[in-house]
């Protein structure tokens, strides 16, 4: 079993509370997937090296949720996804906007327990 | 202080700027007789090729200037200091420019009053107005105006003669023998050249030369030399020369101190300049004078070089010496001669036909030791024998036009940290007028140490015609490959599509197979066309616009029951909006079994081929074009390439399906086809360039093939054709595809089989395959629910997506 997880701080929390979403072998390497949880929309990726990210599934350019539809990349060393709509990056890491540093979209604790993609919005 | 400007031309426009970049601060009246900003005139025949009057227009001054538009100033009131307009306004001023620029001059002839002048944006809609209704033009006069003039008229569809009363075209700018070697390359472009002979009369529908000879024209456009308007001035009892022109001193100012004149009106040292390099200095030396400057006019630069008839002229300094050098080469068409110094040391000037490769890089050496043998500078051409920008000494004059030299353009390079030709322009205007000093601009830049980048994104250094190659020659079939051996990073939302478009030209397979499936845009990504509630539209393909009533009740019923908005395309078709990515599959089944294929209304690829009825109805119709649209149609379908593909065929010359708007566009004949390219509607909208007439049916299918294998291996992502044949060149273009200069056709050919060999319905493959299918959900972890952030409202009967919030502008 292998842990992949972006949220060093959350790895003590005892009080995180996971939600499976899929597993692991149904993510598409450099692509995205939507998610409901608790009626929240969550965008999770995979990234070439085998990293999970999660963000919020919602462009706050658009307002439509279609975050977890554009290109996975990298902008210098910063693993990014440009939203489908109109092509602002969005650092995978911290959700901030990298053409637009005021604008930043959530990120969720995401991690990998017995082949599942776990996330916890707690 | 108060100044007024009389005239709004190019000159005028740059002494206001040039004033108010000084840091002037009082008021600048300027009152132009034309009803438009000031515009590039240079520039102007571009007008007439798909330029918009946007494109031409200057921007308008900043800081204290009034422009007044359409007011021509009629008097001059020197004791009480005003102007007067013909509406009456009159202007008060403490210093009066005058920069009124010249007239064309019209010759005495009978029926003078039927011809046309080519000066101002409103001249042109006029010649073109009446060349729609006409077959054939005459130009008077083949200088470098005429011959521009005449390729316009080629360029509006009209059989074009040019009337030349020297012995030999540009009398001005050639010598005999470079006369002779245009004369060939104008009439090779299918242009008639009549020299030696003078107008004798025009009647309506023709002209009739001094020798007798009938031409038939509709059009006729005079060219036959400018006159300075100079009418104002000796109104006002300014000092004139006997032939003309406001008689100003070596700091522009006329015989009364108040009173500059400058540009194309003005008499400077016994001399009219009719080209704008001049005119802009002396823009620049009356505003700093007016600013209390010293500055004085020294003579301006005479260098010339014709635009556009794709032939190159040009001539620069002195044409004609102790000694000179000539290389002449009449089956190529080239003719260069290099005036010199008797020493054989110095340049002085020179002439080119045919080649205009060594003008840029030897006119800022005029008047200085040449670095190489004067034969080698004209056979090797200045390139070859090692002659660049980088040889220009600090001082060389690089950029005529703006007068800039070699040292201000490094200084500019250095300090502002410039590392491209759009920044120099930009930061130094060099280039900005005539463009012909560009691949100077771009030899300093390469001098200097500045590599131009062509680097598609900060993953790859190359541009995409050379990852095309690399791609192709080492056989990379995944990203994966291509990033890791030739780039850096894992990509982004530029390279990783125009890659994907690569490998599936190349390799064909489906579009979402392994890997491809992360390179695509969503579009691509999920076969149709996002729209802006998150919603896609699903645009079936209806070849050549032909359908019969079975399948548009099935369309209809697709719609009905998916709740879809429906609407009729621009590209003859139907357009079902609204479907959220799980339906995506349902609605290709129901089509896929009605035997429709989903279209591309998305995606770099072939668009449509629209049609018009074509014989088989029309009653003008000469071949059938619904059966030619629909064969093109599914001949190149899923083509991936650089950006969109569009075609049309029409059925006859009156052209109801528009094909000179597309990328390649097929009209009728008699006896076959004729094919267009290059045509675009769009942001820049240009009409496509006839590549080869009257072909058979194999014929035309062979060449556009080979014309779309060479776009996808040579263009720029997101090149439309339009752009990709401006760069290249329709002769150029025609050598390759038509003439194999390259020797490449047999590959082109066999690219093309394959393509059409390998095509499959990617909708169709899609739902054969689970694994494929299984990404078309809202939510990996909840496929049954719909997105419930889709909302639509209603409206003229149909859905309409709910406003949604948006957090950031
Ligand atoms: C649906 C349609 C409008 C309509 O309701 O009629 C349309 C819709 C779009 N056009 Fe268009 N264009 C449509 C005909 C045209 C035409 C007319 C034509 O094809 O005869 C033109 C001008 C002709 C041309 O391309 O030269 C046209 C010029 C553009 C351009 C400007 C291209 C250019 O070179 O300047 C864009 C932007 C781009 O591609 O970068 C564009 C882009 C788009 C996009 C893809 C914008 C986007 O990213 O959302 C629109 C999405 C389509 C969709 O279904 O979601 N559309 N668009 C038309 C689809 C025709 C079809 O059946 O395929
Ligand atoms: C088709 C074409 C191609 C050319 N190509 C080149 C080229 O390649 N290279 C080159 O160096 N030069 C070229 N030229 C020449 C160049 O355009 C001129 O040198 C330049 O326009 C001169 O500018 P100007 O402002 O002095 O005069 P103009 O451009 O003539 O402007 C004068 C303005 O003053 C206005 N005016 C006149 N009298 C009055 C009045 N009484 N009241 C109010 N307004 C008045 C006129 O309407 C006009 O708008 C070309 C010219 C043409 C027509
Ligand atoms: S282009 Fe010609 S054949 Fe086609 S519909 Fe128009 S008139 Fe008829
Ligand atoms: S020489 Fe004309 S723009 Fe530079």
């Amino acid at each position: 079993m292998t842990i992949i997880q972006n949220h060093p701080e959350t790895r003590t929390g005892t009080a995180t509370a996971w939600t499976p979403i899929c597993a692991h072998a149904d993510l598409l390497p450099e692509r995205g997937a939507a998610a409901l949880v608790a009626g929240r929309q969550i965008a999770v990726f995979r990234t070439f090296d085998g990293r999970l990210f999660a963000v919020g599934n919602r462009d706050p350019f658009s307002g439509a949720y279609v975050i977890s539809r554009g290109i996975v990349g990298t902008r210098g060393e910063e693993p990014v996804v440009s939203a489908p709509m109109h092509k602002q990056s969005f650092s995978l890491v911290t959700g901030m906007c990298l053409d637009d540093p005021a604008t930043a979209i959530p990120t969720y604790p995401v991690r990998v327990h017995n082949g599942t993609v776990e996330v916890s919005v707690a | 202080m108060r100044i007024v400007v009389v005239g709004y031309g190019p000159t005028a426009h740059r002494l206001v700027e040039s004033l108010t970049g000084r840091g002037f601060t009082g008021t600048i009246t300027v009152l132009g007789e034309e009803p438009r900003h000031a515009y590039d005139r240079v520039a102007l025949t571009s007008y007439l090729t798909g330029a918009t009057l946007e494109d031409l227009t200057y921007p308008a001054p900043e800081g204290p200037a009034t422009v007044r538009l359409a007011e021509r100033v009629t008097e001059i009131d020197r004791d009480r200091r005003v102007v007067v307009t013909a509406g009456g306004h009159e202007e008060p001023y403490d210093v009066l420019v005058l920069a009124t620029g010249s007239a064309p001059f019209v010759p005495p002839v009978p029926g003078a009053e039927h011809a046309f002048v080519y000066r101002t944006i409103d001249d042109l809609n006029a010649i073109r107005d009446a060349a729609s209704g006409a077959s054939a033009g005459v130009v008077v006069g083949g200088g470098l105006l005429g011959l521009e003039a005449a390729d316009a008229l080629r360029g509006l569809g009209l059989a074009t003669h040019v009337v030349e009363m020297a012995p030999w075209l540009m009398p001005r700018q050639v010598d005999e023998g470079g006369g002779a070697v245009l004369r060939g390359h104008v009439e090779r472009l299918g242009l008639s050249v009549h020299t030696g002979t003078g107008l004798n009369r025009i009647e309506p529908d023709k002209v009739v030369l001094a020798d007798g000879t009938e031409i038939d024209a509709g059009v006729v456009v005079f060219s036959a030399g400018i006159r300075p308007r100079d009418e104002l001035a000796f109104q006002a009892g300014l000092e004139l020369g006997e032939r003309g022109g406001i008689v100003v001193d070596d700091a522009m100012r006329t015989s009364d101190p108040a009173i500059y004149a400058i540009g194309e009106c003005a008499l400077v040292g016994g001399m009219v300049y009719g080209l704008v390099a001049p005119c802009f200095s002396m823009a620049e030396v009356a505003a700093d004078r007016i600013l209390g400057g010293e500055a004085v006019f020294t003579g301006g630069d005479l260098s010339a070089k014709l635009k556009l008839l794709g032939v190159d002229v040009a001539s620069f300094g002195q044409l004609s010496g102790a000694l000179d050098v000539t290389y002449m080469d009449p089956v190529a068409g080239v003719y260069k001669k290099l005036f010199i110094s008797d020493d054989a040391r110095t340049l002085l000037g020179g002439i080119c036909v045919g080649d205009a490769g060594p003008y840029s890089l030897l006119r800022p050496m005029v008047g200085r030791e040449l670095s190489a043998s004067p034969s080698d500078l004209l056979f090797a051409g200045a390139g070859g024998a090692g002659l660049s920008g980088a040889d220009f000494p600090d001082d060389a004059q690089v950029c005529s036009c703006n007068n800039v030299t070699k040292g201000q353009i490094c200084t500019a390079i250095h300090e502002l940290g410039l590392t491209d030709v759009a920044g120099v322009k930009k930061c130094t205007r060099a280039g900005t007028s005539c463009g012909s000093c560009v691949p100077a601009l771009a030899s300093i830049l390469a001098a200097e140490g500045v590599a131009l980048s062509k680097a598609l994104c900060e993953h790859f250094e190359y541009s995409r015609p050379e990852l095309f190659d690399i791609v192709r020659v080492r056989g990379i079939t995944t990203f994966s490959q291509l990033i890791t051996e030739h780039g850096r990073g894992r990509g982004c939302d530029i390279c990783k599509p125009a890659v994907a478009s690569i490998l599936a030209s190349l390799n064909g397979g489906h579009v979402l197979e392994g890997e491809q499936a992360a390179l695509q845009d969503t579009n691509d990504h999920f076969l149709a066309n996002l729209q802006k509630n998150g919603t896609y539209s699903v645009v079936p393909r209806i070849p050549g616009g032909e359908i019969t009533p079975e399948k548009l009740i099935v369309i209809g019923e697709v719609a009905r029951d998916f709740g879809l908005y429906t609407k009729i395309t621009g590209g003859q078709r139907i357009d079902l909006l609204g479907a959220r990515v799980e339906q995506l599959p349902k609605i290709w089944k129901r089509l896929v079994d009605a035997g429709f294929e989903s279209g591309h209304a998305y995606g770099k690829a072939l668009r449509t081929v629209k049609s018009c009825v074509g014989s088989t109805w029309c009653r003008y119709g000469v071949q059938d074009s619904v059966g030619m649209a629909i064969a093109l149609e599914l001949r190149y379908r899923g083509l991936r390439s650089p950006h969109k593909l569009k075609s049309a065929v029409s059925g006859c010359a009156r052209e109801c399906a528009e094909a000179r708007s597309k990328d390649f566009g097929i009209i009728a004949t008699e006896n076959g086809w004729n094919l267009y390219v290059g045509g675009n509607g769009g942001f820049k909208p240009r009409h496509a360039d006839l590549l080869a007439s009257d072909l058979s049916d194999d014929e035309l299918v062979r060449t556009i093939d080979r014309f779309l294998m060479f776009y996808i291996r040579t263009a720029d992502r997101l090149q439309r054709t339009s752009a990709w044949v401006q760069a290249i060149g329709l002769d150029y273009l025609r050598d390759v595809i038509v003439g194999d200069s390259l020797g490449i056709c047999a590959d082109l050919d066999a690219a093309m089989e394959r393509h059409v060999g390998g095509y499959f319905d990617e909708w169709r493959a899609t739902l054969d395959d689970p694994d494929k299918l299984r990404r078309f959900v809202s939510f990996v972890n909840a496929p049954d629910t719909p997105d419930p952030s889709i909302v639509f409202e209603t409206e003229r009967d149909q859905i309409k997506p709910v406003l949604l919030e948006v957090t950031r502008a």
